[in-house]
């Protein structure tokens, strides 16, 4: 487990952001009032079973939310050399500008994301030349080639094509491209989820130095907790298009508050208890058909009455940790049961 | 490794000329009908004209054309002046031979056929691009469906309508021919005469053109709906890259590639169209000589007719072949 | 551990027809298509019980070259043929040669399809070499050939000429049915069926059959269209049925009898327009079958 040092500034400012599918079948809420901050040179994983909103964040950030979909409301500030700027106002042109300079996204599924058509560098080459339409192609060369270094490439494979990869090379010219113009913040949605393990670890490992190089902040996007412990700073848990606890890395691991958190913590296959896999009971929920009050109660194994009626408060502890459970007052303290019958008379959402 | 796939390409197109040539010898010979007899019966009907000696003289022709020696040697026969390009006596203009006929037939085609072939996939490429790019306004995406229609429609049809109205009534355009025979005697080699050419092609050109251009723009659509739908097409976006080069360098790119293969198998139908056409216009190709054959019973033009277009189109196809993996780099040399 | 799982309670469906109904004003094409071949089948099989199509759609049934008029309502051609018969009778004999070519152009499609599919092996290399190399070969020459050696000119019917436009007509079926039948031989259900001792035809028929109905009707009506666009090309050129009023023969001999320069636009019209719309339709049902296969398709527009 890592800590971080260094300076400490905000790089990304995410305020209650909510974003919607418009379906046939109805309305889902796949990001409900997600507000989350990221420093400078802090890695972020974001965890969650699948379908509960993880891409859909990210995409937001980068304004890639395509029809059903519509960012709702929220604002999303990043921090860079030329100021604040809010990535949910921008105008198309100007999002387009800031894709790759100041947000990268590196996709889920990076097995396919390169052109088969074109060769390495020359898919690296039009990614800068449409940021910086002024520099000299000899100089781009040198940059692209650099960063097929960093992230432990031949520089000859830019001189190649996606299918003369394996899908670990694949992933590296992905996240490659993804550094090329030094942005703030770096988003990899499940970066090893198509690797082996091996392969697995050394991408991940790839990214921690290319992000320190540089000093970005990155989220990382998985659902193996075990990955996540080794390379990042802090975790933030979603369930079902919510956040439910944001922590230290070595708080969640060691101490996690909410129940589901407690739950994927206990799930990991563990020495003590090799072979062994607690799953969580219980479907994860269709965000078409959520349930009442706390949307985790019906898997919850410490759930109360006032679960099943009021949405919980977002609570920050003292020590800085962000939970969201009746389990918890709005001071991040544990509840007696007392509070928790008082609390559904005061609040009933 | 490149040299070697050509080579095995070539053999294959060889193979491929052979098993068809053979399919032409046969198919006729299933049949009772014989062409010298036919032949006669043709001239009686059209002139009156009926020899007295006619037995004789069937004889005589099937003498001088192979005809009354053994099949096997026939074939033989056959396939060896196939190989040396050599495609036997007209039956109609006797003593010129098939070759000549062709020979002063086949630019006309080569040359219409050609243009509209690469008119047709650049526009309905290039339509059906359009079509299936999300950012286009409705009334390209909407162009699709009546041009379908239109493709259904035989290029002749379409021909006969616009003989009609443009040529007809309209007078914008001549009727019919290759060029004007009351400017120009023979063909020659000079502006004028070109674009007097130009003028005559334009109405059965625009006949084969209307009539594929749907084809293509909905095959370039169904599969641009396709590549649209990949991870690198949403790779390139998140890359900030201008929409003109992911239009092109992502998405027509690489949804061109199996249209170029088609291509390939459209040669065949475009011949035939071309056929059809030529015949309205009486433009003096490959389909006017036919349809000349097939009124006097020249079956020997029409056998070298058939073997012309089936080289024609074979080779076209060995060439897009050879040529494919010089657009997609995922197909290797060495593999057919 | 309490743990129930919310019941995901469906929202009411609304009844079928409701469903059909929007389903049809989304398939458009299946639609319209369908109504313009209604259209044509009323107007030529009205015609047929109204006018007696057997004597007026040949020569000598009433004066020739009448423009339009009360009593001949579409005018009548040199040969005094009454257009309006030509036209009712025409559709249903093109029509037949259409249906006559496609059905055995499915059939035949069909079993080379499936025997290459689902058998594999040689005679799979057979078919797909047969098919390489038929391909070469452009369906208009090929049926050339054979319409004008084979058969003989003078005696040639509807029946010879759907014969000769099938000719290729099997080729698009059978490279549809082979490819299906691939990827379904290797599901489950099909090895499931074997386990339970089904024999091989059977498998085929009770679990491929339906999974491929509209792929079928989708490749039946272009086999149709396949086959009424070479029968008319062979008519156009000369080598069709010369005693039989079809669309394409009412064609052929307006344009030997040079009606457009001789101004008897109502003898190229009405058969004109006729193919047009057969043609239109057929396309039209053909994309709406289409989405009904592959409802991806659908998503484009
Ligand atoms: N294009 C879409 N149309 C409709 N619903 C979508 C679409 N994309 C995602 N969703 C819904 O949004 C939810 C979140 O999806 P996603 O963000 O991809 O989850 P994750 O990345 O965590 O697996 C899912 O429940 C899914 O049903
Ligand atoms: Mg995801």
């Amino acid at each position: 487990m890592t800590s971080l040092n260094g300076t400490r500034s905000v790089a990304l400012q995410i305020n209650d952001l909510q974003v919607t599918y418009y379906t046939d079948a109805g309305r889902v809420k796949a990001v409900d009032g997600v507000s989350l901050t990221l420093q400078s040179g802090e890695r972020l994983g974001l965890v969650g079973e699948s379908g509960c909103g993880k891409s859909t964040l990210a995409l937001a950030l980068m304004q890639m939310i395509k029809p059903p979909g519509r960012i709702e409301s929220g604002s999303a500030i990043i921090y860079t050399d030329d100021g604040a700027v809010d990535l949910l106002k921008l105008s198309e042109e100007e999002m387009r500008q800031t894709r790759l300079s100041k947000i990268s996204y590196i996709p889920q599924g990076a097995m396919n994301s390169l052109n088969p058509v074109m060769r390495i560098g020359a898919q690296m080459l039009d990614a800068m030349q449409d940021h910086l339409p002024r520099a000299s192609k000899r100089e781009l060369i040198e940059r692209a080639e650099h960063a097929l270094e960093s992230v432990e490439l031949k520089r000859s494979v830019f001189q190649m094509y996606p299918h003369e990869l394996s899908g670990g090379m694949k992933q590296r010219v992905c996240i490659a491209i993804g550094i090329l113009l030094n942005p703030k913040v770096i988003i990899a949605d499940e970066p090893t989820s198509a690797l082996d393990v091996v392969v697995q670890r050394q991408v991940m490992e790839t990214i921690r130095r290319v992000q320190e190089k540089i000093n970005a902040a990155v989220i990382l996007i998985g659902h193996d907790m075990g990955l996540m412990a080794q390379v990042t700073h802090r975790v933030a848990v979603m369930y079902a298009g919510k956040l439910v606890e944001v922590s230290n890395v070595r708080e969640i691991f060691r101490h996690p508050l909410h129940p589901y958190a407690q739950a994927l913590i206990r799930s990991l296959p563990r020495l003590k208890n090799k072979g062994v896999f607690h799953g969580i009971p219980g479907l994860a929920p269709s965000l078409l058909h959520l349930p009442s009050g706390c949307v985790f109660h019906p898997r919850c194994d410490r759930a109360m009455e006032i679960c099943k009626i009021a949405a919980p408060p977002r609570s920050t502890t003292p020590d800085g940790r962000f939970v969201s459970c009746h389990l918890y007052d709005e001071q991040g303290n544990p509840t007696t049961p007392d509070q928790r019958g008082m609390q559904a008379h005061t609040s009933p959402r | 490794m490149r040299l070697s796939y050509v080579i095995r390409r070539f053999l294959f197109f060889l193979l491929v000329m052979w098993s068809a040539a053979t399919v032409l010898f046969f198919v006729p010979r299933l049949s009772p009908i014989n062409p010298i007899r036919e032949r006669f019966a043709e001239i009686q009907r059209s002139t009156g004209y009926a020899p007295r000696d006619m037995e004789q003289l069937v004889k005589a022709f099937e003498a001088k054309f192979g005809l009354n020696k053994p099949l096997i040697e026939q074939y033989f026969d056959y396939i060896s002046g196939l190989a040396r390009g050599d495609l036997g006596y007209s039956l109609m203009r006797y003593p010129r031979t098939v070759n000549e006929l062709i020979g002063q037939a086949l630019p006309w085609t080569i040359g219409l056929v050609t243009v509209t072939t690469l008119l047709t996939f650049l526009i309905g490429t290039a339509i059906g691009a359009l079509a299936g790019w999300p950012r286009s306004p409705g009334w390209v995406k909407g162009m699709v469906t009546p041009l379908m229609v239109l493709a259904a429609v035989p290029p002749y049809l379409l021909g006969l309508v616009l003989i009609y109205f443009i040529a007809f009534r309209a007078k914008l355009l001549p009727l019919s021919g290759a060029y004007t025979t009351t400017r120009f005697n023979a063909p020659e080699l000079s502006l004028e005469f070109l674009l007097d050419v130009g003028r005559h092609a334009i109405l059965p050109a625009l006949s084969l053109i209307v009539a594929s251009v749907g084809f293509w723009a909905l095959g370039m659509r169904g599969m641009g709906v396709t590549v649209l739908g990949e991870d690198y097409v949403n790779f390139a976006e998140h890359k900030g890259l201008k929409q003109g080069r992911i239009f092109y360098w992502y998405y027509v790119r690489n949804a061109i590639l199996p249209q170029v293969t088609g291509l390939a198998l459209a040669f065949g139908s475009i011949v035939s169209a071309g056929i059809l056409v030529e015949y309205l216009y009486g433009f003096p190709g490959i389909g006017s000589l036919l349809n000349a054959a097939i009124g006097a019973n020249d079956f020997f033009v029409i056998y070298g007719i058939g073997m012309i277009t089936i080289f024609a189109v074979g080779f076209s196809m060995m060439v897009v072949d050879i040529l494919y993996p010089l657009l997609d780099p995922r197909i290797r040399y060495d593999r057919r | 551990m309490q743990l129930s799982i919310p019941a995901q309670q469906t929202s009411g469906q609304p009844n079928r027809w409701i469903l059909i109904l929007r389903y049809m004003r989304r398939n458009k094409s299946l639609v319209v298509g369908l109504a313009m071949l209604a259209f044509l089948l009323i107007f030529s099989i009205g015609g047929s019980l109204l006018i007696d199509t057997s004597t007026r759609a040949y020569p000598l049934a009433a004066p020739a070259v009448q423009p339009p008029s009360p009593e001949y309502p579409l005018g009548t051609d040199r040969d005094g043929r009454d257009l309006l018969a030509v036209m009712a009778r025409g559709i249903l004999l093109t029509g037949s040669i259409g249906v006559m070519a496609g059905t055995i152009g499915l059939v035949v499609g069909v079993i080379v399809g499936f025997v290459a599919g689902y058998y594999g092996g040689w005679i799979d290399s057979v078919i797909r070499w047969l098919t390489e190399v038929l391909m070469t070969i452009p369906a208009l020459i090929l049926q050339i050939i054979i319409a004008s050696t084979i058969v003989d000119k003078n005696k040639v019917t509807i029946f010879t000429m759907a014969g000769v436009a099938s000719i290729l007509s099997w080729m698009g079926t059978a490279r549809i049915v082979r490819s299906q039948v691939l990827t379904l031989r290797e599901r489950t259900f099909v090895n499931m069926a074997k386990l339970s001792g089904m024999g091989n035809l059977e498998i085929i028929f009770r679990e491929l059959m339906p999974n491929m109905l509209p792929y079928l009707a989708a490749s039946f009506v272009g086999a149709v269209m396949g086959g009424i666009g070479s029968s008319f090309g062979l008519e156009i050129l000369g080598l069709g049925p010369a005693r039989e009023p079809t669309i394409g023969m009412t064609i052929r001999w307006a344009q030997f009898h040079s009606a457009i320069f001789n101004r008897w636009w109502w003898w190229v019209l009405w058969p004109s327009l006729v193919l047009i719309i057969i043609f239109a339709s057929l396309s039209l049902i053909n994309r709406g079958l289409d989405e009904i296969a592959n409802p991806r398709v659908r998503r484009s527009e």
